[in-house]
């Protein structure tokens, strides 16, 4: 979605922000130090499941705003797949309208409470900010993103747009992560009655079952549900399209455009020997049983977990940060992350990787296991893992990991969680005929529009890219509701 | 919310319930299973659909009671209701006229047993049903099976109805006497790993429908993962169905016990909170 420069210009000339831009010059601005974000002591925090970082207060919001150089040509913007208008909703803070910087945030972004918070801002937004060139560190637009955000939830004061024209049009998601969150609050706001089916008992996706409590609280994302209920969507738990329900049963029914948005849910595992042992985990089930099924209240609540002491996490993602942080907060003495590459090429986020070393986690990077050695009853209980070399650079542009002979050794371990990536589902592709499959198991998409080859249906988030991230997932949702619209505008009537 | 229309008590520990789940009924085919929440704060767990009705809109639930989670569903009185119940799930059965089609089951494994078996009748087989449990008061559906069935035969362990033996026992003497083109089996693991290691001295191909630990049961955990051939399978979307002679019933069999000391704190916990 490119943005208007002339409408960002039209804001940026507004009286307001002329005067609060001379209010302070170039030079006081970027002479402030940015903002430290408070967090809760790392002894305390790995007792238990709550949020790491507990939020700016108002004056270090404003005092982080007042950073911000309200650039006339924002080249930030340029790094947020969403393109927000960056500045706008930052202006608005320093002025001390807090509820207006949460709806300017809106206009663009469904979900803002949620990327605040777990967008990869170092190589997105902030990547770009002017600062960067300063050798500056860049203004925290997450960070006052996740402010404004929880300003305007907390005060109970989140404004329902009203819907003019109501369509008697339905159409479908499939899946509820936040690419479909987003496609379905976009046309519900345009008056189409759309409803999202999700296979899972709870929604949004992996904001519910995968990112944990302590880094993205439950209440939020349960919040932004409210939010599109009250826009008028309808949703389905408990519906898995293709086993209970069919595309072609919902065309039937009279559903004129569907969106899928199911996601890359299937865990990899590395097929090494003895990796069915009892207590090892794919990441998805082990975050899954924490996270969607809460385990970790385990017997108030029903499903259990294995709670390692010594548990190993193989991979370098958010996925096996979040589940090695898990780890440690379900009682582990020794947690440790596995990786093949070094940690430069780690793909988690920086901020997780820092979060987890505070809390003791041990990172054992350039290793690989290639064996598990169980006990009698089938228990894992040893690890045996090589030693990895870097080599020339692969596909990626990340050093290529290669084995250096004779390096194996063991390692003692009673909980292991295989972290490293996930496929998508292949049940969707598989139930529909027509739709045109990648040999990875992705949905091919027209691009610009996210258009299939079945007219129809839509699709967008990690079922098109694989394993991506919730702002570009969001971004796709928000593509394919404009073209879906323009879709259903220009099919014949009653065709 | 799935509202418990019937209840009935088929054995001291297996509880018949019917649920009204309108649109698994209308899809759902033998071999399917559901995904089950009792409440809140409960487990996911799979229950084969023994039998659907699509007019009514329920589906059958056959649940023996071994530990919290099947408890609390078997608690339930009509007019109850489940939290979730999401399906249907797994492969439906490969149903075909084959000739002679031999229906083992052991324990509960009969209730998912009895919609394939009825099929595999349907579909035009002789069918011969050998039905196995530890003694008369646990044996179920025996009537339903006998209703289409060719012969049904009954082994006990104790002897207090039919034969007096293991199941295998009473499969042996079907193989011996006559040519069966396809037998499947449902029951313990153990059970299935001796049909398994029988019928293949008897060359006759054979599937099993396996029970494994299950959480969300649509491909997404690997929970339930199984070796079969010597590659890892999930039973949920590869399954339940699989070649019982190609199945790695020890390691199955293992993991089935992955939480049994967590089960016992949750069992003995819920057993507190009934007095
Ligand atoms: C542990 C973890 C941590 C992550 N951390 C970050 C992070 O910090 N920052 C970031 O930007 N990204 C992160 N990601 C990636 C990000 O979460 C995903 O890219 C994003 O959620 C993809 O969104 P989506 O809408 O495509 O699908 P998903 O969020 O995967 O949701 C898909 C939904 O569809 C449902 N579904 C699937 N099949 C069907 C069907 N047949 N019928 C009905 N429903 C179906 C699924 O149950 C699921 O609820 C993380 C991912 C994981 C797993
Ligand atoms: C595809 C499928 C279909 C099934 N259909 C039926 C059915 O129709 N009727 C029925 O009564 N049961 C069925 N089961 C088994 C049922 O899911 C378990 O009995 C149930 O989950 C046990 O939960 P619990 O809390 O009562 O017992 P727990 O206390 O959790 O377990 C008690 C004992 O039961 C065994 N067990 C635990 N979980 C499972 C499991 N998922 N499967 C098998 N054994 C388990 C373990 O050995 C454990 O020690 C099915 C399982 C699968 C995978
Ligand atoms: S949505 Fe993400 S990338 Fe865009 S401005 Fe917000 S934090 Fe940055
Ligand atoms: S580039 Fe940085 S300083 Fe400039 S508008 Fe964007 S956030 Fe503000
Ligand atoms: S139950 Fe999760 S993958 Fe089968």
């Amino acid at each position: 979605m490119p943005v208007d420069p002339q409408d960002l210009h039209a804001d940026r000339g507004q009286e307001w922000r002329n005067e609060l831009r001379a209010s302070l010059s170039a030079k006081e601005r970027s002479a402030l130090p940015r903002v430290r974000m408070p967090e809760l002591d790392a002894r305390e925090r790995s007792a238990g499941f709550r949020e790491v970082n507990t939020g700016l207060s108002e004056e270090m919001a404003v005092r982080e705003a007042k950073r911000c150089l309200d650039c006339a040509a924002p080249t930030c913007i340029s790094g947020c797949p969403v393109n927000i208008n960056i500045p706008g909703f930052i202006k608005l803070i320093e002025k001390g309208d807090f509820l207006a910087a949460a709806r300017k945030l809106k206009e663009t972004n469904a979900l803002p409470a949620v990327c605040g918070r777990v967008c990869p801002q170092e190589v997105q937004c902030e990547a770009n900010c002017v600062y960067q060139k300063m050798k500056k560190p860049p203004v925290a637009i997450g960070y006052l993103e996740r402010f404004a955000s929880d300003c305007e939830r907390l005060a109970g004061d989140v404004v329902v747009p009203a819907i003019e024209n109501r369509s008697p049009v339905r159409v479908a998601a499939v899946g509820s992560g936040p690419a479909s969150l987003t496609f379905a609050g976009q046309m519900a706001k345009w008056g189409y009655r759309v409803t999202v089916f999700e296979a899972l008992h709870e929604l949004a996706g992996v904001l519910s079952y995968g990112i944990p409590e302590f880094r993205l609280p439950k209440s939020i994302v349960r919040s932004e549900i409210a939010y599109l209920e009250a826009l008028g969507v309808t949703f389905e738990r408990n519906v898995i399209v293709g086993k209970t329900i069919t595309i072609e049963d919902m065309r039937e029914q009279g559903y004129q455009g569907f969106f899928i948005g199911s996601g890359a849910g299937l865990p990899k595992f590395m097929h090494v020997p003895g990796e069915n042992a009892i207590g090892i985990y794919s990441s998805n089930e082990y975050l899954t049983r924490v996270n969607l099924m809460k385990a970790y209240q385990f017997p108030s609540y029903d499903t259990p977990i294995v709670r390692g002491k010594r548990v190993a996490v193989i991979g370098g993602g958010n996925t096996a940060m979040d589940s090695v942080r898990t780890a440690v907060r379900l009682g582990a003495e020794k947690a440790m992350i596995v990786y093949r590459r070094s940690e430069q090429e780690m793909p988690a986020r920086i901020e997780e990787v820092h979060h987890a070393k505070e809390e003791g986690v041990e990172f054992l990077t350039l290793t690989n296991p290639i064996e598990y050695i169980a006990d009698n009853e089938g228990r894992v209980q040893q690890m045996k893992v090589q030693k990895m070399g870097l080599g020339a650079a692969d596909d990626s542009g990340r050093r290529r990991p290669v084995v250096i002979a004779g390096s194996d050794y063991l390692i003692d371990v009673d909980t292991v969680v295989v972290g490293v990536g996930t496929d998508p589902n292949p049940l969707i592709p598989r139930s529909i005929r027509g739709l045109e499959v990648s040999k990875w198991g992705t949905i091919v998409v027209d691009e610009a529009t996210m258009q299939t080859a079945v007219p129809d249906i839509f699709a967008g988030g990690d079922i098109v890219r694989g394993g991506a991230t919730v702002i570009l997932a969001m971004g796709d949702g928000k593509k394919a509701a404009a073209a879906m619209r323009d879709y259903l505008l220009k099919k014949p009537a009653g065709g | 919310m799935n509202k418990v229309v019937e209840k009935e008590l088929l054995s001291e520990n297996v509880v018949k319930l019917v649920v009204e789940a309108q649109a698994i009924a209308r899809k759902q085919c033998p071999g399917q299973f559901v995904i089950v929440r009792t409440d809140e704060k409960g487990e996911r767990i799979p229950l084969t659909i023994a039998d659907a009705d699509r007019e009514r809109g329920t589906i059958t639930l056959i649940i023996q009671r071994v530990g919290t989670s099947s408890c609390k569903i078997t608690g339930l009185n009509p007019g109850d209701a489940l939290a979730d119940v999401s399906g249907p799930l797994g492969r439906p059965t490969h149903v075909e006229k084959l000739g002679t089609v031999l229906a083992c089951g052991g324990g509960v494994g009969i209730a998912p047993l009895y919609p394939i078996a009825r099929a595999f009748k349907q579909a035009g087989n002789r069918l011969i049903a050998v039905l196995g449990a530890r003694n008369r008061e646990l044996l179920i559906l025996e009537k339903e099976m006998a209703a289409f069935a060719d012969e049904t035969i009954i082994m006990t362990d104790d002897g207090s109805y039919g034969r007096k033996g293991v199941i295998t026992v009473g499969i042996e003497d079907v193989l011996k006497r006559e040519p069966v083109h396809l037998a499947v089996a449902i029951g313990p693991a153990v059970m299935m790993k001796f049909t398994a290691l029988l019928t293949k001295r008897y060359e006759v191909p054979t599937i099993a429908s396996l029970n494994t630990i299950m959480v969300d049961g649509t491909g997404m955990c690997g929970a339930c993962r199984v070796s079969v051939g010597g590659k890892t399978k999930f039973v949920c979307v590869d399954g339940p169905e699989f070649d019982a002679h190609q199945i790695d019933y020890d390691e199955m069999i293992q993991r089935l016990n992955t939480y049994k000391a967590e089960e016992k704190l949750s069992f003995d916990g819920y057993l507190k909170s009934l007095s």
